[in-house]
């Protein structure tokens, strides 16, 4: 590989990883996006239970 | 102005297409800068850099510009949602800037021997104008959430854009020039292949900024929703 190859290949290695590791950030925040859904669905049920079982 | 967003829906219905479209058209930008493209008679292989370095530089700058554009809608008719489409279009700007001078900082290392030349005007404006938004996300993470902080970030946003036309045309003007010209009155210095190969490029990185931007914004405003739900079930 020449030194020119390298510099290219180092350029667009670094456009990728960027994307790559915004990629990640974004996923890890769905996943606790997802976690706070599911907090907030178990707590909307455990509020609508009493008055489901009163009713 | 409201400090959630009531009522506003975390729209990404339609990101899983535009995400493929996105890998699709950055997959054939790769396709055409290494394989359709004529290596270049004067760079060689290292000119191929320019495929990606120059439509990520413009992409930082139409995001400055679009960020711009959202903090005077802000202004202009106070609605709190232009406060986050101007941010996060901020952070795509800083985001696409950075690569800017790496890829850049890359290019310049296998053409002129040099990481970087401070007595090179543009180069010096492109990373003043990256520090500017930089500073950006200081001065609005030092404010209290809310319409104060909304405005005071709208306000600078605004002031940013102008260095917008100061830095592209700093390439243009300055005098003792090293950096290429590659757009000049006379059209694209460029064979119609790799001019082509650029306009695939630049259509490509554009879309990516905005998928990117688009993924951001639904995630802020689900988190943003989810918050309001949980004061509204705690409380």
């Amino acid at each position: 590989m020449s030194s020119g190859e390298k510099y290219v290949a180092a350029a667009y290695g670094v456009v990728f990883l960027v994307v790559l590791a915004y990629v990640v950030i974004i996923a890890a925040k769905l996943a606790r996006l997802e976690r706070e859904t599911a907090e907030l669905a178990e707590l909307a049920r455990a509020r609508s239970a009493p008055s489901t079982s009163n009713g | 102005m409201s400090t959630s967003y009531p009522n506003r829906p975390a729209r990404g219905g339609r990101l899983p297409a535009l995400a493929a479209v996105t890998a699709l058209l950055v997959g054939l930008a790769i396709v055409f800068a290494f394989f359709v493209a004529p290596e270049d008679a004067d760079q060689g292989i290292s000119q191929r850099i320019f495929y990606f370095h120059v439509p990520i530089a413009l992409t930082a700058y139409a995001c400055f510009g679009w960020a711009a554009f959202k903090a005077l809608l802000l202004l202009w008719r106070k609605e709190e949602r232009y406060d986050l489409e101007s941010y996060v279009a901020v952070h795509q700007g800083t985001i696409f800037g950075a690569l800017t001078l790496a890829t850049g900082s890359i290019w310049a290392k296998a053409s002129w021997g040099h990481w970087w030349l401070w007595s090179e005007n543009q180069l010096v404006l492109f990373l003043v104008l990256f520090l500017f938004y930089s500073a950006y996300f200081m001065l609005r993470f030092s404010i209290e959430e809310g319409p104060r902080r909304a405005n005071i970030s709208a306000v600078y946003a605004l002031f940013g854009v102008v260095l917008v036309p100061v830095s592209f045309l700093a390439i243009r003007l300055a005098e003792n020039v090293i950096h290429p010209t590659v757009f000049t009155r006379d059209g694209p210095q460029m064979t119609g292949t790799m001019f082509l190969a650029f306009c695939v490029a630049w259509v490509a990185i554009t879309l990516l900024a905005y998928t990117l931007y688009r993924v951001e914004l639904a995630g802020k405003r689900l988190d943003a929703n989810l918050r309001e739900l949980r004061e509204a079930l705690t409380t």
